[in-house]
């Protein structure tokens, strides 16, 4: 498992991955990009579950429910939302920008 | 089987970072999502897996319980996020971002509702929750709880205020001193959460008073600062998601959730400084919400312009650059401007679209929308590439935008907007300006743009302005 100082060096590393991402993006893809990584920190999906997966009082299955059924809210939400977007963007039509479309 | 999941765990964490990398250029954009989607769905199956789930007691109802909670709330975001339509996509990313924070709150919670259970079996009774979890899991997963449950209330305000359901930034008097005291009180009980035991009162008081905090945090933002304030809980949700994964010693979930808090982070900077705002001014000095910012007194009267006559300008100019804002996406008119750009393309006229950052309620929202239209993105150009050439201009046609081409902001130092880089269309021969009515814009903050010898009112509703503008083009 992940504990202590190795941790600390994963969320370092995570941080200076994130600013690099973003530090070179167009502002035409802020708005996808924003509603990416919100689909992306929908991973939490997976905590929720092991959190439902792992209540034994009915109490914590019901906030477990409630985990599950809001992460996956976040998962699909974020992943239709931003692949609806980005399904719009395209090159305009001229020759030499045609291979953009098809890659 | 541990070592399966644990290797898929780190694929997946892989390939959400080259999808995001991937997000941020328009040509790979679509298979980035494409991607970190299919690492989702690895990410869930293989979790079904995990031998926390099947070795518990209560495996065959708590998997039950998932796949349920999944159909439902899986499906019910589908549904919602397929009808939705492109104009109201902020809010929600707000909702999705939201429901993602409130996860993380809630995972939280069942964390400190066992080790409180586990407190209480302990035969000495001095077993206190830090004890039970270990000080460093007990730290951040209680940051990660106050992070995630703010995140959580705060976007459902913002998810309202957006679509139209919270009218107004209300702000009580002293609101700034009522949410400092709040948030030291909730801070407060966070800490007596560590210490204490068997008592679930803390823990109860603790997620109604963040609930409260990112609920009185959220309420007198203004609406043109929403699109800081929805990056902002993104970043947050992150960091929530980042802080659980360590609870639960999930590595996709720290690497993912901590990616997305710092790439959030540096977003919501871009963006208040895009509007030459730190991101404390967005929070504790709504636009508009001061008293006595608006009007004083500008000289001279708005001159209006038919839609034929402005056809006729447009069709023999040289070149046309096209300011949308709000008002284009509440008018859903990006399909009819482009039909203009193209009968203008035709005519031989040089069309461009000038999108400043924070124009709209998001960045890059006029982007998206006009990407629907069809409108490819090299005829796109941001401040910075368009402002010289508003001098080449024949015709500026403002459609719905009003605060990001206020020159108040470059002359005026008492102006609210002051010092907010904003697009220079005055600086073009003609500015066309669509416009519902003589209001002031979304800041509250008059225009001396619209009063400019320059400048031309073309009243009415951006769609139907846009349309007879067609028909005079089409006329000549």
């Amino acid at each position: 498992m992940i504990e202590g100082l190795a941790a600390l060096y994963i969320f370092m590393l995570a941080g200076f991955t994130g600013y690099e991402i973003i530090s070179r993006v167009p502002v035409i893809l802020h708005t996808p990009l924003m509603s990416g990584s919100n689909f992306v920190h929908g991973i939490v999906l997976v905590g929720a579950m092991i959190a439902l997966g792992i209540a034994e009082s009915t109490i914590e299955q019901i906030i477990g429910f409630i985990a599950v059924l809001l992460g996956a809210g976040n998962a699909v939400g974020g992943y239709v939302v931003t692949e609806r977007m980005l399904e719009m963007f395209k090159p305009s039509d001229k020759g030499s920008e045609q291979k953009g479309s098809e890659g | 089987m541990e070592t399966i999941i644990q290797a898929s765990y780190f694929i997946v964490a892989a390939i959400f970072i080259i999808g995001l990398k991937q997000m941020s250029s328009p040509v790979t954009a679509r298979r980035g999502i494409l991607w970190a989607g299919a690492a989702m769905v690895i990410a869930t199956l293989v979790t079904f897996m995990a031998p926390e789930i099947i070795d518990s007691d209560q495996a065959a109802t708590n998997v039950g319980l998932i796949i349920l909670a999944i159909g439902i709330g899986g499906g019910y975001a589908w549904w919602s996020g397929k009808r939705v339509a492109m104009t109201d996509m902020p809010q929600m990313i707000a909702m999705y971002n939201g429901m993602g924070g409130g996860a993380a709150a809630t995972i939280a919670a069942v964390e400190l509702l066992k080790a409180s259970t586990e407190t209480s079996h302990d035969p000495s009774g001095t077993m206190t929750i830090a004890d039970a979890l270990g000080p460093d899991v007990a730290i951040l997963g209680i940051l990660g709880a106050i992070i995630g449950t703010i995140s959580f209330s705060g976007s459902i305000i913002a998810w309202a205020k957006l679509d139209g359901r919270l009218h107004r930034s209300k702000l009580l008097p002293g609101q700034h001193f009522i949410n400092a005291i709040l948030a030291i009180v909730t801070v407060g009980f966070a800490v007596s959460i560590y210490f204490s035991g068997s008592d679930l009162t803390p823990i109860i008081i603790f997620f109604g008073l963040a609930l409260v905090l990112g609920i009185f945090i959220t309420v007198p933002v203004g609406g043109a600062d929403m699109p800081v304030i929805i990056s902002l809980f993104n970043a947050l949700t992150g960091l929530a998601v980042g802080f659980e994964g360590y609870v639960l010693g999930n590595a996709a979930m720290i690497i993912a959730g901590i990616v997305v808090g710092s790439a959030g982070s540096l977003l919501t900077h871009l963006m208040a400084v895009a509007m030459n705002r730190s991101v404390a001014n967005v929070f504790f000095a709504g636009v508009g919400t001061d008293s006595g910012v608006t009007s004083e007194g500008i000289q001279g009267e708005m001159k209006e312009i038919q839609a034929q006559d402005a056809g006729i300008l447009m069709a023999f100019a040289s070149q046309v650059v096209i300011i949308p804002g709000y008002g284009m996406a509440v008018a859903q008119a990006q399909h009819k401007i482009w039909e203009l750009t193209q009968l203008l393309n035709d005519k031989g006229v040089a069309v461009k679209f000038a999108i400043h950052s924070v124009a709209g309620r998001m960045p890059g929202h006029m982007n998206v929308l006009l990407a629907e239209a069809g409108v490819p993105y090299d005829m796109i150009y941001d401040m910075e590439d368009i402002n010289a050439d508003f001098k080449n201009t024949t015709v500026a046609l403002v459609i719905g935008a009003n605060d990001v081409v206020n020159p108040s902001a470059k002359t005026d130092t008492s102006s609210p907007l002051y010092g907010m880089p904003i697009l220079d269309a005055i600086d073009s021969d003609n500015v066309i300006v669509i416009k519902r009515g003589r209001g002031a814009g979304f800041s509250g903050v008059e225009n001396p743009l619209f009063f400019a010898d320059n400048t031309k009112m073309l009243f009415g509703d951006g769609q139907k302005a846009a349309s007879e503008l067609i028909q005079a083009v089409k006329e000549l």
